[in-house]
């Protein structure tokens, strides 16, 4: 065990971790955030997305010691009930879900490759979402979302 | 824990106190209700809230399912609090719940609370499964008949006070007025605040007729939503109870195989407290950190003995066909024999389907907290299954305490779409936490959820013949199948129906072959009769079709692995083969296939449906195959197929158009145009999400999906070696048609679209290429034999 600084969401926690301890464990049991969710831990679904210094991770398989001290944020950090962020509010407006859980990956991916490509077709985004898995297939609303999103963006 | 005075909240903060407990005691902290376009987005967060219940003194209901009370109560504050058994697996029929409730009770949206799912708390109905959750809620003995009893008692209350009969009467946000004279009225707050019922439901109480309907029958938006898409919402993977420790399982390597030595020694030094838990061939380790548990699970030293010997997965439709049989038959015309002899034609088939799993997002969860011991022990668990009553009773089985000292709470998991993983890591938290005498949550890993912790949906081989006459009709048809078992759902009597309890000595009752004798009457529900059939059973006809000479005979065997319902189990496997044989049958005849369908087709709804999807497909009416597509490179057809669901639950029908690489074997599916009648629509978006997610996962599983194994064990074990449909792969168009029916009885809904899909894929790609796929999956290196075999 180690204390390690983890800044999540703009927040500095200290946590008491083995180095090799994957990231999603710490945000999940120690720091209790709900939002990335352990699907396979093998970094195959995409539900324990979160973004570190900006680009999309797998915590199920990043050691946490490799996030220590830089910005990690997860789906709380985008936004709120009161104030959801863009692409939050797009998917509540598409009904974008069934069970939801894994939203942290299909909405922070997107969200990184619409904010670099605003100009992405629906074909684009499903595209650029590859290695991804919703097993509710609620794959046709989910696009539709982030091509919302995307318009959002461009506006 | 955030507390419910948001800023833009109407909550009702004044709730009584037994009504907050109950809240509390249920999972829920806080509502949010968030106005939009004047619509109610009802927000709900979870958050903290286990922590709080493990401490509280447990609050107990009356849940007897003929109470008024057991459904409802009314506070003074005017707030309602409803109780319900069926549960939210984000198919959304909680948000129809709220509905339901502000429709028949004439109140706003934000006033009602709804807790399901708690054996504490709410009547027990049964399992959230099978579409059943319609026709439940909104029959003569469900949530719908105890509003509308505790709305006329109500109604009788306001006519004694105000002194006015009741047909005088009227009702408004919850405030009930003299017609003539509205400033003389009372509050349902007033009528009854905080008091009992006392009534039985009364199944002549008069409900709304769904024509008058002004919630029901609009697209609420999921109350659930926002706090999902904001990571706020607890799953059962989020339930921290304090104190709580983290444990793992460690399933047997190989089926079958048992415990014959188990090395602690081997995980002495590891770090975060860890200790071993054994019980017959039930191993488990728990320690103080997920992380700490998972080392300590992969370290612990356990010999096993040699597994069961397994059937080989290339020869499994030929060994199934030699195992002894429990036979059942749907519909024994005695003339089929002699017909098929008489016909002008006759046309046969064999269809066969692999095992599936329900393989969920997350890998299932739960946690538990069993104190004490012996008579005065008590258990709680935090669950995601579909009956926490069932779980409750045989938990406690498990455990070895009295069921009235167990609480199963439900907690949302991933979409499970039958028995995935849930029950069965409930057993294995509680029986960890009783080893250790503190809460335990455990995680399942990935190939714990594949191949030691789901029961599966079982494979199917399907022999189909039809006796054709010289016009064209069909006169006879024949229908044999075989399928595997193997467990089921877990009740009071069978914990052995799913893994953990098998493993720790229940014992999962064994098939026990039997003939099968001429039923007693007409029963489809496992839609083992094709839609074509009349029927005819002891002289009358309870099928949808023309079809008088029928035989449908199921043959069931002992499976090698445990299975159970997966979403439309057999349903989807039969109407697979039943839907792709009338294909064959039009083709063989050179019939269009919608036409052929209706020409054998006497259910007006039935052909409705199928009416509709052709019509919103601009269906190109001509026999199969298409003219003029070339034998080579990538050709594109049309297919369709329908289905009464069940029997009786359910119209849909199905367009599929396709695109097939004849070089390569792949198809590429275009597009899916679904229709649905399931009586009188609830919420038009949220059946559009469900048969949107319908049809793709049934496009999943009809291309990709299949269980496989080695002669020891399952090797379908992560996403790798379990393909499905992903992000990244080409997005069919999806279309839903609505066929609303507000003078109908509730049917099911979320199982309805899925059935037809392999088929309606199949007749397209017959359509495209002149093949005919009879195997699922439909891989491209089958597509490719099918090619290969054309005439």
């Amino acid at each position: 065990m180690a204390a390690l600084s983890l800044k999540v969401n703009g927040r500095s926690h200290s946590v008491d971790a083995a180095p090799d301890t994957p990231l999603l464990y710490v945000l999940m049991d120690d720091l209790q955030l709900n939002g990335p969710k352990f699907g396979c831990g093998l970094a195959q679904c995409g539900s324990c997305t979160v973004l570190l210094n900006g680009e999309p991770i797998r915590s199920c398989v990043t050691p946490v010691s490799d996030a220590a001290g830089q910005e990690i944020t997860t789906i709380e950090g985008l936004g709120t009930l009161e104030a959801p962020h863009p692409i939050q509010k797009a998917f509540i407006e598409e009904q974008a879900a069934q069970c939801g859980y894994c939203l942290s990956g299909i909405m922070l991916y997107g969200k990184t490759f619409i904010d670099q490509n605003p100009n992405a077709t629906e074909q684009q985004i499903m595209e650029a979402l590859g290695g991804l898995l919703c097993r509710c297939h609620t794959h046709v609303r989910m696009v539709r979302a982030l091509a919302r999103y995307a318009q959002e963006v461009r506006a | 824990m955030r507390t419910a005075s948001s800023t833009k909240s109407n909550y009702p903060v004044a709730m009584t106190p037994d009504a907050l407990a109950a809240l509390e005691n249920a999972g829920f902290s806080r509502r949010n209700f968030l106005k939009r376009a004047g619509a109610l987005i009802v927000t709900f967060s979870m958050a903290g809230s286990a922590r709080k219940l493990a401490a509280q003194s447990p609050v107990q209901r009356g849940t007897a399912l003929n109470q008024v009370d057991s459904w409802i109560a009314i506070a003074r504050d005017e707030s309602i609090t409803a109780y319900s058994g069926k549960c939210e697996f984000g198919q959304g029929f909680s948000t129809v719940q709220y509905q339901l409730i502000a429709e028949e009770l004439n109140v706003p949206l934000d006033r009602i609370t709804l807790i399901f799912c708690d054996t504490f708390l709410t009547p027990d109905q049964g399992v959230t499964s099978g579409s059943q959750s319609h026709p439940a809620e909104f029959g003569a003995t469900g949530l719908r008949q105890a509003l509308a009893t505790a709305r006329e008692a109500l109604f009788q209350m306001a006519s004694q006070q105000l002194n006015v009969p009741v047909d005088q009467l009227m009702v408004e946000d919850g405030v009930i007025k003299v017609t003539a004279n509205p400033s003389r009225q009372m509050t349902y707050g007033q009528l009854i605040g905080s008091k009992t019922f006392n009534l039985t439901l009364n199944n002549r109480a008069v409900v709304k007729d769904p024509s008058r309907y002004s919630i029901l029958g609009t697209s609420v938006p999921r109350y659930d939503i926002p706090a999902k898409v904001t990571g706020e919402y607890q799953y059962v993977q989020n339930v921290r109870v304090p104190g709580m420790l983290h444990g793992k399982v460690v399933r047997p390597p190989a089926v079958g195989a048992k415990v014959i030595s188990v090395n602690e020694g081997s995980v002495s030094g590891l770090p975060g407290n860890v200790k071993v838990v054994v019980k017959n061939d039930f191993v488990g380790v728990v320690a103080d950190k997920e992380w700490q548990a998972i080392q300590a699970a992969e370290a612990l030293e356990v010999k096993w003995s040699q597994g069961d010997p397994l059937p080989d997965q290339q020869e499994l439709y030929a060994w199934m066909r030699k195992q002894p049989t429990r036979d059942a038959y749907t519909v024994l015309a005695e003339d089929v024999d002699s017909m098929l002899k008489t016909a002008a034609r006759v046309v046969s088939a064999t269809y066969l389907h692999p095992y599936q799993m329900h393989g969920s997002l997350a890998s299932s969860c739960a946690v538990a907290d069993v104190r004490g011991s012996g008579s005065s022990a008590t258990a709680t668990i935090w669950s995601a299954t579909q009956g926490v009553y069932p779980q409750r009773d045989s938990a406690a089985m498990v455990l070895g305490i009295p069921r009235e000292n167990v609480r199963v709470i439900f907690v949302e998991g991933s979409g499970c779409y039958g028995i995935n993983g849930a029950d069965t890591v409930s057993y294995d938290a509680a029986l960890l936490s009783q080893a250790v005498g503190k809460p335990v949550r455990v995680q399942f890993t990935r190939r714990d959820e594949m191949s030691g912790g789901e029961n599966y949906g079982p494979a199917y081989v399907l022999d189909l013949r039809a006796g054709v006459d010289d016009k064209g009709q069909i006169i006879a048809w024949d229908y044999e199948s075989w399928t595997l078992t193997k467990g089921g759902r877990p009740n009071a009597t069978t914990p052995g129906n799913i893994i953990t309890g098998a493993l720790v000595g229940f014992p999962t009752p064994a098939l026990v072959p039997a003939r099968g004798n001429p039923p007693a009457n007409y029963a489809n529900n496992g839609n083992a009769a094709s839609s074509y059939g009349a029927g005819v059973v002891a002289g009358r006809s309870g099928g949808t079709g023309n079809i008088r000479g029928e035989r449908v005979l199921t043959h069931s065997i002992a499976s090698p692995f445990f299975t159970g319902p997966l979403r439309s189990p057999a349903r989807l496997q039969n109407t697979f083969a039943n839907e792709s044989f009338i294909d064959e049958v039009a083709a063989s005849v050179k019939a269009d296939p919608v036409e052929y369908r209706r020409r054998h087709l006497t259910d007006s709804r039935l052909i409705d449906v199928l009416n509709a999807a052709a019509k919103a497909a601009d269906w190109d009416s001509r026999p199969s195959p298409k003219p003029g597509n070339a034998r080579t490179g990538v050709v594109t057809g049309r297919g369709i197929s329908c289905v009464l669901y069940e029997g009786d639950n359910g119209y849909c029908a199905l367009v599929a158009e396709v695109q097939v690489d004849q070089e390569t074997g792949r198809i590429v599916v275009k597009r899916l145009v679904a229709s649905q009648d399931s009586g009188p629509v609830s919420n038009p978006d949220g059946l559009r999400n469900q048969m949107e997610g319908g049809v793709l996962q049934g496009m999943s599983r009809a291309l990709r999906e299949e269980v496989r194994w080695d002669e020891q064990a399952i090797t379908s074990t992560h996403w790798r070696t379990y393909p499905v449909y992903q992000f990244g792969e080409p997005l069919p168009v999806v279309e839903t048609v609505l066929v609303n029916r507000p003078d109908q009885p509730h049917m099911g809904a979320g199982e309805c679209t899925i059935t037809t899909v392999a088929a309606a894929i199949a007749n397209a790609v017959f359509d495209a290429t002149g093949a005919r796929l009879r195997q699922i999956p439909f891989i491209p290196a089958r597509v490719l034999l099918a090619l290969r075999s054309r005439g």
